[in-house]
């Protein structure tokens, strides 16, 4: 049985811990809604993007010659992973989630005999996939230095796809993050952007006969436009990311602080008892005692 | 009748600019500047850098823009743009460090001529705002 002395340096050990979870909690939970104002924000620039994109490639005709950004390099060879992560830990379940389900998508490329190459955005998942998947990790980018996410670096990581595509070093290119459904729940992500998935239920063309002109033609559009749209997809899924890592770090900050108010309960409800037992202890010794005289 | 329509200006980070009361805008698209009037045919094309000027019952507002792309469609005017800011409030040092960068990319010689030219127009665009 440990002595009073141990008990009570482990209740404050467990009260100085709560605080500092606590503390970290309410820092989630400030920083959160800022990160949900920007990911709503930033929600307009990206729908749009999109929705340009959908009624260009609708208009266009010759699908043979259109950019290989949008219709792909007509083969499945090469897998680029981009998988965005955080640059912190302590926020639960978050960082692991994402990771699983990229390793899944890895193993069933792998199986495929298919090449597969990652770039990790985010110091937690090169951390997490260097130990298994070192060889295929190509990059290693981190934006610890920025405050706030800007589109400046999903920018760089945009040019960076851009320009090992036009060295034909992928076919396929993949994005993983975690979509931020609401505070508790974080979805993680598995999006293709190179070549561009359209969605299949956008497609009935009811009256939506836009006959747009175009200045200058289709294809200039399209090809100056992909690579935005890349960076486009990059930074919200960092927007949403962000939202995300806040959302996981504070329910699992308030779980912390939740387990750690338990903890002290029951060392205290300990601590008495054995306070109690030793008083009793020392009561019948010196009855005892008298006793005996 | 009213000869008024929509315009919205949205970078990444945030909704820039929306009015619903604007009677002209000119754009800087890549191959000229167009006005845009209500009821103009659907319209999806690119910016070069330029100013932006929206004109409006009550005032007129100029932008700066560096890229961007712009969709008018039922008398909506989307622009999406990545830098942009308003010519009131236009930052003396960044007009001149982005002038200066964009000297710097044009001394290099792997640029391509209609990168050049791109790059020359900023220039100038950028200096005729600096003298303001």
């Amino acid at each position: 049985m440990p002595s009073l002395d141990d008990l009570r340096k482990r209740i404050t050990s467990v009260k100085s811990t709560q605080k500092i979870t606590k503390a970290m909690k309410m820092v989630a939970a400030a920083k959160l809604r800022k990160a949900q104002e920007n990911a709503e924000k930033g929600r307009p620039y990206s729908e749009k993007m999109n929705n340009v994109i959908l009624n260009l490639s609708k208009s266009i005709t010759d699908k043979e010659n259109s950019p290989k950004l949008l219709v792909g390099t007509g083969e499945e060879k090469v897998h680029l992973c981009i998988v965005l992560t955080a640059d912190r830990g302590l926020c639960g379940g978050f960082n692991t989630n994402i990771i699983k389900k990229a390793k899944s998508y890895f193993e069933k490329i792998i199986s495929e005999n298919k090449t597969l190459k990652i770039i990790t955005v985010g110091s937690k998942g090169y951390d997490q996939l260097k130990r298994q998947y070192k060889s295929y990790i190509v990059e290693n980018i981190s934006f610890k230095e920025s405050k706030n996410i800007n589109y400046f670096d999903a920018d760089k990581v945009g040019k960076i796809i851009i320009e090992k595509f036009e060295k034909n070093e992928f076919d396929v290119c993949a994005i993983f993050y975690n979509k931020f459904k609401n505070v508790i729940t974080q979805i993680p992500q598995e999006q293709q952007i190179v070549p561009l998935n359209e969605d299949k239920d956008d497609k009935d063309e009811s009256g939506n006969d836009n006959d747009y002109e175009f200045e200058p033609d289709e294809d200039e559009i399209l090809s100056n436009l992909l690579p935005k749209n890349i960076s486009t997809q990059i930074f919200k899924a960092m927007l949403e990311n962000s939202a995300s890592e806040q959302g996981s770090r504070m329910t699992a900050m308030d779980n912390a602080t939740r387990n750690a108010g338990e903890l002290v309960d029951r060392l205290t409800i300990e601590y008495n008892r054995s306070r109690q037992a030793a008083i009793t202890k020392e009561l019948i010794e010196i009855i005892s005692g008298a006793e005996s005289l | 009748m009213s000869n008024l329509f929509n315009i919205d200006i949205v970078n990444p980070e945030q909704s820039f600019l929306s009015k619903d009361n604007v009677f002209e805008v000119v754009i800087p698209a890549v191959e000229g500047e167009i006005g845009i009037l209500k009821d103009h045919i659907p319209i999806i094309s690119f910016l070069k850098p330029g100013i932006i000027r929206v004109f409006s019952e009550s005032e007129e507002q100029s932008f700066y823009v560096e890229d961007g792309i712009v969709e008018f469609k039922d008398n909506t005017l989307s622009v999406l743009t990545s830098s942009i800011f308003d010519l009131k409030d236009a930052d003396k040092n960044f007009v001149s460090e982005s002038i200066s960068s964009a000297e710097v990319e044009l001394s290099k010689d792997n640029i391509d001529d209609q990168k050049r030219f791109l790059l020359n127009h900023k220039v100038e665009v950028l200096k005729s705002i600096s003298i303001n």
